[in-house]
Protein backbone atom coordinates (compact mmCIF):
# COMPACT_ATOMS: atom_id res chain seq x y z
CA UNK A 1 0.00 0.00 0.00
CA UNK A 2 1.27 3.48 -0.02
CA UNK A 3 0.98 6.39 2.77
CA UNK A 4 -1.87 7.56 0.80
CA UNK A 5 -3.54 4.33 1.93
CA UNK A 6 -2.95 4.67 4.91
CA UNK A 7 -4.09 8.11 5.19
CA UNK A 8 -7.48 6.62 3.84
CA UNK A 9 -7.93 3.06 5.94
CA UNK A 10 -7.38 5.30 9.33
CA UNK A 11 -9.14 8.69 8.29
CA UNK A 12 -6.21 10.71 8.93
CA UNK A 13 -4.94 14.26 8.59
CA UNK A 14 -1.83 14.79 6.83
CA UNK A 15 0.13 17.46 8.66
CA UNK A 16 3.39 17.16 6.66
CA UNK A 17 4.59 15.86 3.16
CA UNK A 18 1.25 16.09 1.08
CA UNK A 19 3.59 15.44 -1.96
CA UNK A 20 4.99 12.25 -0.92
CA UNK A 21 1.74 10.23 0.36
CA UNK A 22 2.11 8.08 -3.22
CA UNK A 23 5.41 6.59 -1.49
CA UNK A 24 4.69 2.51 -0.99
CA UNK A 25 5.05 1.08 2.72
CA UNK A 26 5.27 -2.12 3.21
CA UNK A 27 5.92 -2.48 6.51
CA UNK A 28 5.32 -0.79 10.19
CA UNK A 29 6.57 -0.57 13.65
CA UNK A 30 4.40 1.15 16.93
CA UNK A 31 5.99 1.81 20.13
CA UNK A 32 6.74 4.55 22.46
CA UNK A 33 9.87 3.77 23.11
CA UNK A 34 12.64 4.79 20.87
CA UNK A 35 15.46 3.01 22.55
CA UNK A 36 13.85 -0.01 21.55
CA UNK A 37 13.34 1.73 18.01
CA UNK A 38 16.60 2.90 17.63
CA UNK A 39 17.57 -0.57 18.68
CA UNK A 40 15.83 -3.14 16.49
CA UNK A 41 14.40 -1.22 13.53
CA UNK A 42 16.73 -1.13 10.67
CA UNK A 43 14.81 -0.48 7.30
CA UNK A 44 12.30 2.44 6.18
CA UNK A 45 9.58 1.77 7.56
CA UNK A 46 6.70 3.60 9.16
CA UNK A 47 6.46 4.38 13.11
CA UNK A 48 2.99 4.41 14.84
CA UNK A 49 3.34 6.41 18.24
CA UNK A 50 1.60 7.97 20.73
CA UNK A 51 4.73 9.86 22.17
CA UNK A 52 5.11 13.86 20.61
CA UNK A 53 7.85 14.60 21.78
CA UNK A 54 11.18 15.94 19.51
CA UNK A 55 12.95 12.64 19.79
CA UNK A 56 10.68 10.82 17.69
CA UNK A 57 11.44 12.92 14.81
CA UNK A 58 14.85 12.86 15.53
CA UNK A 59 14.49 9.06 15.94
CA UNK A 60 12.80 8.74 12.81
CA UNK A 61 15.72 11.15 10.95
CA UNK A 62 18.37 9.29 12.35
CA UNK A 63 16.87 5.73 10.99
CA UNK A 64 15.68 7.45 7.52
CA UNK A 65 11.61 6.43 8.23
CA UNK A 66 9.17 7.09 5.60
CA UNK A 67 6.06 8.03 7.36
CA UNK A 68 5.21 8.72 11.11
CA UNK A 69 1.68 8.16 12.17
CA UNK A 70 0.85 9.68 16.00
CA UNK A 71 -2.55 8.30 17.47
CA UNK A 72 -5.34 9.77 19.45
CA UNK A 73 -5.09 12.58 17.37
CA UNK A 74 -1.58 13.93 18.88
CA UNK A 75 -0.45 16.78 16.76
CA UNK A 76 3.03 17.34 18.02
CA UNK A 77 4.01 21.57 18.16
CA UNK A 78 5.05 23.23 15.46
CA UNK A 79 9.05 23.31 15.86
CA UNK A 80 8.82 19.27 15.72
CA UNK A 81 6.76 19.35 12.29
CA UNK A 82 9.08 21.63 10.99
CA UNK A 83 12.06 19.57 12.10
CA UNK A 84 10.13 16.47 10.30
CA UNK A 85 9.70 18.79 7.23
CA UNK A 86 13.10 19.81 6.77
CA UNK A 87 14.15 16.08 6.97
CA UNK A 88 11.57 15.15 4.50
CA UNK A 89 9.03 12.78 6.59
CA UNK A 90 5.36 12.40 6.21
CA UNK A 91 3.81 13.05 8.67
CA UNK A 92 -0.11 11.99 9.56
CA UNK A 93 -2.34 12.05 12.31
CA UNK A 94 -5.01 9.76 13.36
CA UNK A 95 -8.37 9.39 16.11
CA UNK A 96 -7.58 5.89 16.46
CA UNK A 97 -5.50 4.29 19.32
CA UNK A 98 -2.33 3.00 18.43
CA UNK A 99 -3.84 -0.68 19.36
CA UNK A 100 -6.47 0.24 16.51
CA UNK A 101 -4.44 1.62 13.86
CA UNK A 102 -2.17 -1.46 13.84
CA UNK A 103 -4.76 -3.68 13.56
CA UNK A 104 -6.46 -1.40 10.82
CA UNK A 105 -3.05 -1.40 8.55
CA UNK A 106 -1.99 -4.74 9.41
CA UNK A 107 -5.66 -6.20 8.35
CA UNK A 108 -5.27 -4.30 5.21
CA UNK A 109 -1.51 -6.05 4.44
CA UNK A 110 1.10 -4.09 6.46
CA UNK A 111 3.41 -6.51 8.07
CA UNK A 112 5.77 -5.41 11.19
CA UNK A 113 8.93 -5.00 10.57
CA UNK A 114 10.79 -8.02 11.26
CA UNK A 115 12.90 -8.05 14.57
CA UNK A 116 15.07 -10.71 15.54
CA UNK A 117 14.32 -11.77 19.06
CA UNK A 118 15.66 -14.90 20.97
CA UNK A 119 14.94 -16.37 24.48
CA UNK A 120 17.44 -15.89 27.05
CA UNK A 121 18.54 -18.86 28.89
CA UNK A 122 16.54 -19.42 32.14
CA UNK A 123 19.70 -17.92 33.86
CA UNK A 124 19.74 -14.59 32.17
CA UNK A 125 17.21 -11.95 33.49
CA UNK B 1 45.62 6.71 8.25
CA UNK B 2 44.97 10.27 6.92
CA UNK B 3 41.91 12.28 8.05
CA UNK B 4 39.83 13.16 5.52
CA UNK B 5 38.06 15.09 7.93
CA UNK B 6 37.36 15.88 11.82
CA UNK B 7 35.13 17.54 13.79
CA UNK B 8 34.15 17.97 17.62
CA UNK B 9 30.37 18.81 18.80
CA UNK B 10 30.67 19.51 22.82
CA UNK B 11 27.24 17.80 24.11
CA UNK B 12 26.25 19.30 27.58
CA UNK B 13 24.53 17.16 30.39
CA UNK B 14 21.07 16.96 30.94
CA UNK B 15 20.53 19.48 27.70
CA UNK B 16 16.91 17.38 26.72
CA UNK B 17 15.83 19.75 24.38
CA UNK B 18 19.04 20.08 21.96
CA UNK B 19 19.75 16.28 22.32
CA UNK B 20 20.23 14.80 19.00
CA UNK B 21 21.81 18.14 17.11
CA UNK B 22 24.81 16.59 16.93
CA UNK B 23 24.05 13.04 15.50
CA UNK B 24 22.03 15.14 12.75
CA UNK B 25 25.20 16.86 11.53
CA UNK B 26 27.02 14.20 11.72
CA UNK B 27 24.72 12.38 9.47
CA UNK B 28 24.48 15.48 6.90
CA UNK B 29 28.18 16.24 6.94
CA UNK B 30 28.56 12.17 6.48
CA UNK B 31 25.98 12.34 3.50
CA UNK B 32 27.79 15.16 2.07
CA UNK B 33 30.95 12.79 1.54
CA UNK B 34 29.19 10.32 -0.19
CA UNK B 35 28.51 8.17 2.67
CA UNK B 36 25.47 6.28 2.64
CA UNK B 37 23.35 3.43 2.98
CA UNK B 38 23.95 0.71 5.92
CA UNK B 39 27.08 2.44 7.25
CA UNK B 40 24.89 6.08 6.88
CA UNK B 41 22.24 4.55 9.50
CA UNK B 42 24.61 3.12 11.56
CA UNK B 43 26.60 5.52 11.78
CA UNK B 44 23.55 7.66 12.81
CA UNK B 45 21.57 5.42 15.28
CA UNK B 46 25.52 4.61 17.65
CA UNK B 47 26.11 8.47 17.41
CA UNK B 48 23.16 9.48 18.32
CA UNK B 49 22.62 7.06 20.87
CA UNK B 50 25.93 8.03 22.49
CA UNK B 51 25.11 11.46 22.29
CA UNK B 52 21.66 10.82 24.22
CA UNK B 53 23.96 9.04 26.43
CA UNK B 54 26.40 11.83 27.13
CA UNK B 55 22.84 14.32 27.99
CA UNK B 56 21.24 11.26 30.18
CA UNK B 57 24.35 10.29 31.99
CA UNK B 58 27.38 12.50 31.70
CA UNK B 59 28.32 15.54 33.69
CA UNK B 60 29.04 17.01 29.75
CA UNK B 61 31.62 15.84 27.38
CA UNK B 62 32.00 16.28 23.76
CA UNK B 63 31.64 13.78 20.48
CA UNK B 64 34.14 14.05 17.80
CA UNK B 65 33.35 12.61 14.52
CA UNK B 66 37.06 11.82 11.96
CA UNK B 67 36.03 10.50 8.79
CA UNK B 68 39.11 8.79 7.05
CA UNK B 69 39.68 6.75 3.22
CA UNK B 70 38.22 3.87 4.79
CA UNK B 71 36.44 4.58 8.35
CA UNK B 72 34.06 6.96 10.02
CA UNK B 73 35.46 7.28 13.68
CA UNK B 74 33.57 8.42 16.50
CA UNK B 75 34.78 8.97 19.74
CA UNK B 76 32.94 10.09 23.02
CA UNK B 77 34.72 11.59 26.03
CA UNK B 78 32.70 13.17 28.80
CA UNK B 79 33.97 14.47 32.19
CA UNK B 80 32.32 11.84 34.19
CA UNK B 81 31.18 10.87 36.63
CA UNK B 82 32.46 7.43 34.69
CA UNK B 83 30.36 3.75 35.07
CA UNK B 84 30.07 1.81 38.41
CA UNK B 85 29.49 -1.50 36.79
CA UNK B 86 30.90 -1.84 33.28
CA UNK B 87 29.70 -5.09 32.76
CA UNK B 88 26.20 -4.38 34.05
CA UNK B 89 26.03 -1.39 31.72
CA UNK B 90 26.56 -3.16 28.39
CA UNK B 91 23.58 -5.53 29.20
CA UNK B 92 20.29 -5.83 27.56
CA UNK B 93 17.85 -3.81 29.30
CA UNK B 94 19.80 -2.67 32.37
CA UNK B 95 19.75 1.21 32.76
CA UNK B 96 20.23 3.72 35.19
CA UNK B 97 17.95 6.76 33.51
CA UNK B 98 15.85 9.16 35.53
CA UNK B 99 12.56 9.86 35.17
CA UNK B 100 12.75 12.64 32.54
CA UNK B 101 14.92 10.52 29.79
CA UNK B 102 12.66 7.61 30.41
CA UNK B 103 9.59 10.05 29.46
CA UNK B 104 11.24 10.97 26.43
CA UNK B 105 11.64 7.22 25.52
CA UNK B 106 14.92 6.06 26.44
CA UNK B 107 16.21 4.40 29.25
CA UNK B 108 15.69 1.18 28.14
CA UNK B 109 19.05 -0.44 28.91
CA UNK B 110 19.42 -0.83 24.87
CA UNK B 111 21.92 2.61 24.54
CA UNK B 112 25.61 0.67 25.09
CA UNK B 113 24.67 -2.96 23.32
CA UNK B 114 22.66 -0.78 20.84
CA UNK B 115 26.18 0.78 19.75
CA UNK B 116 28.04 -2.02 20.39
CA UNK B 117 25.91 -3.93 17.75
CA UNK B 118 25.90 -1.03 15.14
CA UNK B 119 29.93 -0.35 14.94
CA UNK B 120 32.58 -2.43 13.57
CA UNK B 121 34.85 -1.76 16.16
CA UNK B 122 33.59 -0.88 19.63
CA UNK B 123 35.96 0.10 22.90
CA UNK B 124 34.88 1.50 25.87
CA UNK B 125 37.07 2.96 28.94
CA UNK B 126 35.48 4.13 31.79
CA UNK B 127 36.58 4.67 35.70
CA UNK B 128 34.15 5.31 38.28
CA UNK B 129 35.23 9.02 39.38
CA UNK B 130 36.78 9.86 36.45
CA UNK B 131 34.66 9.44 33.27
CA UNK B 132 34.01 7.37 30.84
CA UNK B 133 35.69 7.65 26.89
CA UNK B 134 33.96 5.11 23.90
CA UNK B 135 35.55 4.50 20.66
CA UNK B 136 33.71 3.32 17.47
CA UNK B 137 34.88 2.97 14.34
CA UNK B 138 32.60 1.97 10.87
CA UNK B 139 34.41 0.36 7.92
CA UNK B 140 33.42 2.22 4.52
CA UNK B 141 33.54 -0.46 1.90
Amino acid sequence: MTIRDMVRILSARVLIGEEKLDTPVYTACCSDLMSDVLAFVDEKTVLITGLTNPHVVRTSEMLDLKCLVFARGKIPTEDILESAEEQGLVVISTKLTAFSTCGMLYEAGLRGVPVPVEWDSKEEK
Amino acid sequence: MEELFSTTYPVAQADYVTAGKASADIKRRLKQLGVGGDVLRRVAVASYEVELNLVIHSLGGELTLTVFPDAVQLVSADVGPGIRDLAMAMREGYSTANEEARSLGFGAGMGLPNMKRNADEFDIQSEYGKGTTITMRFRLS
